[in-house]
């Protein structure tokens, strides 16, 4: 019990453009236990997305897996040809993005959309995958069902349509679920209800779950495991308390401190991290975070520190505990 | 649907508008061109002119010609050729444009097939060689004018390797050349309109979740993105095919076919007042219920469209 289902190792993705190599993905590792709830967080560009699309072969030209290798569910997903990966995307792995009013196509109707993926990958016949997919709305909470199979997107409201998309993504209950910033785009009611529903499937289907955000209360919410995510890297990586309350590296502490806290008593104030984001196209030696570090030492710029591990499951690439372990 | 049927009903009407405005701009310029039927036949005496005139009712003011013709074809009567002494117009119009047509539906099948063929296939390998070949097809076939088509085609396959019949269209082979030269431009439009649009919706997002269903590639681009590529293409195909329908003046020029195209030029060089109308009327009432046919096109393909 408790096998990988998923195993990813020195996993590099480059984007080759005209300006040249950008690497979105530098070098991470990362395993996912089943039924085990993941989160990535890190701000816009640092690689999460691209690395989790990777898990279905989704990179789109001109990026490319450059090293490393995705074993996922037995299948070995970087040496996967097209037709191969079609068989598994939506089956055994399925992604909710972000933006579920451009996210489904607005010319198909609802109940085309769901009954397609159906079809694809079972031997149901047209009648059947209807009756699942008036089965698979229910599950998501939705009424009238029947009624709004025959509806198009511009029909439904953001939280609706992001049921659709959790309805088409669970429809042949993935073993994996990605979801791409599935909640951003709703307001604070409906992302509880979407989160809350997630995590019922979850333990009904035993599925496990990538949540990528760049919201701390999700990952408070449902995940076990948290990534922290720098420029292509994992920079810290731990159980969601150990990174909530007890995070090592300064980008973490800085991410927290930048996120509004409901609970505190004292009015504190957000701090933002200073500087901005590091050109992806001109990596810096050191570590990325270095520049923007309050705490940059000067052999922060010139190398890229390795994994410290700091406990169980909790691990960081910080040359300030490196200090800590020397003294 | 209810719905639906008052806004048959309305554009049906608004229809019937355009071409009586139609008609009646045709019949008042046509009327202000100098010259008349029988200026052709060198040696007629002016008695037989003024007779003449008088048979085709020529001689009252324009305005009660126009009210007597206006009469007629609320009837669905286009009325008599003044130059075919005594053909009916409805049964020239009838003849020829089966002639016109039956050439313009074979063109306008292939410009279609070939040209969504090629605009996807185009939009699909973006910056590959084929997509570059494609590219200077298409350009080439929208600047150079079909008389030079048709030429260069007689002169390939009519002349030097003399395969391809080059008048008439007594067999199917005679139908090549002149479908060909017709096809040339639509099919080019078509192309490149759909190479741009079609990496347009490439882009979207519901594309990328259709790939992320594990669909094949080609349901992919069919079922997802050719149906959301394909709205400025039925827009173009509308007066397109009303077009070439009716014929094109010059291909059957070129290629001697006796179809709708020549008739009409050739009755505005006669004179030939009911004829000139007669097409005229034709072609505009070809064109406004492609329009229409279009319009409901819309509705089918795109559900978010209100018809108001």
């Amino acid at each position: 019990m408790n096998s990988c289902i998923l195993d990813i190792r020195d996993l590099e993705i480059s984007f080759f453009t005209q300006a040249g190599e950008i690497k979105a993905v530098n070098n991470i590792s990362l395993q996912l236990k089943d039924g085990e709830v993941l989160g990535i967080v890190g701000e816009s560009g640092s690689g999460k997305s691209v690395a989790s699309y990777s898990i279905m072969g989704l990179i789109a030209e001109p990026g490319k897996i450059v090293n490393g290798n995705i074993r996922f569910n037995n299948h070995t997903i970087e040496t996967m040809g097209k037709k191969e990966l079609q068989k598994i995307r939506g089956k055994e792995v399925s992604i909710v993005f972000q933006d579920p009013n451009t996210s489904l196509n607005p010319l198909l109707s609802i109940g085309s959309q769901l009954i397609e993926v159906i079809i694809r990958h079972t031997n149901k016949t047209k009648k059947e995958a209807k009756e699942r997919a008036v089965e698979l709305l229910g599950l998501v909470g939705m009424n009238e069902v029947d009624k709004r199979l025959k509806q198009y997107p511009y029909e439904f409201s953001g939280g609706m349509l992001q049921r659709v998309m959790i309805a088409i993504a669970l429809a042949c209950e993935p073993k994996l679920l990605i979801a791409d910033e599935a909640t951003t785009a709703l307001d604070a009611t409906i992302q509880a209800q979407i989160l809350e529903l997630l995590l019922q499937i979850k333990k009904k289907n035993s599925m496990s779950i990538i949540m990528i955000t760049h919201d701390f209360s999700v990952i408070a919410n449902i995940c076990e495991k948290v990534a922290v995510m720098y420029a292509g890297r994992i920079i810290e990586y731990g159980k969601t308390e150990d990174i909530l309350y007890n995070p090592k590296h300064q980008y973490t502490m800085g991410l927290l401190k930048a996120t509004p806290n409901i609970n505190s008593h004292i009015h504190e104030k957000l701090v933002p991290i200073k500087g901005s984001p590091v050109d992806l196209l001109n990596p810096p030696l050191g570590c990325p975070f270095a520049p923007r570090c309050e705490k940059c030492m000067k052999i922060c710029l010139r190398s890229m520190p390795k994994n410290k591990v700091i406990s169980d499951d909790h691990y960081t690439a910080c040359w300030l505990l490196e200090k800590k372990l020397w003294s | 649907m209810r719905s639906l049927i008052k806004h048959i009903v309305k554009r049906f009407a608004y229809s019937l508008f355009t071409i009586f405005l139609i008609a009646t701009i045709t019949f008042f310029l046509m009327n202000l061109v100098p010259g008349g039927p029988f200026l052709s036949e060198k040696n007629l005496s002016p008695q037989i002119t003024e007779v003449m005139n008088d048979k085709y009712g020529l001689n009252e003011p324009v305005i009660i010609q126009y009210k007597n013709y206006m009469i007629k074809l609320a009837q669905g009567d286009l009325g008599v050729s003044i130059i075919n002494k005594g053909r009916d117009i409805n049964d020239i119009i009838y003849e020829k444009f089966l002639i016109s047509a039956k050439v313009g539906f074979i063109t306008i099948v292939l410009a279609i097939t070939i040209g969504i063929a090629m605009g996807v296939v185009a939009a699909i390998s973006k910056g590959k060689l084929v997509d570059r070949l494609l590219t200077i097809f298409s350009t080439l076939g929208m600047a150079v004018p079909n008389f030079v088509i048709a030429t260069a085609l007689l002169i390939i396959f009519g002349v030097k390797l003399r395969i391809l019949p080059t008048y008439g269209l007594s067999s199917s082979a005679h139908f090549i050349l002149p479908v060909l030269t017709l096809a040339f431009y639509p099919m080019a439009y078509i192309a490149r309109l759909l190479r741009t649009t079609m990496l347009d919706v490439l882009d979207q997002d519901y594309i990328r979740t259709a790939r992320s269903k594990g669909l094949s590639e080609f349901q992919v681009l069919v079922k997802h993105g050719l149906r959301n590529a394909i709205t400025p293409i039925i827009t173009y195909l509308g007066p397109m095919i009303a077009y070439i329908l009716t014929g094109s003046f010059v291909v059957e020029k070129i290629f001697s076919i006796p179809g709708l195209g020549g008739e009409f030029i050739g009755s505005i060089n006669g004179r030939d007042y009911p004829m000139i109308m007669g097409t005229t009327i034709f072609l505009a009432t070809i064109m406004v219920s492609m329009n229409f046919i279009v319009d409901i096109l819309y509705k089918v393909i795109d559900p978010r469209i209100e018809l108001n």
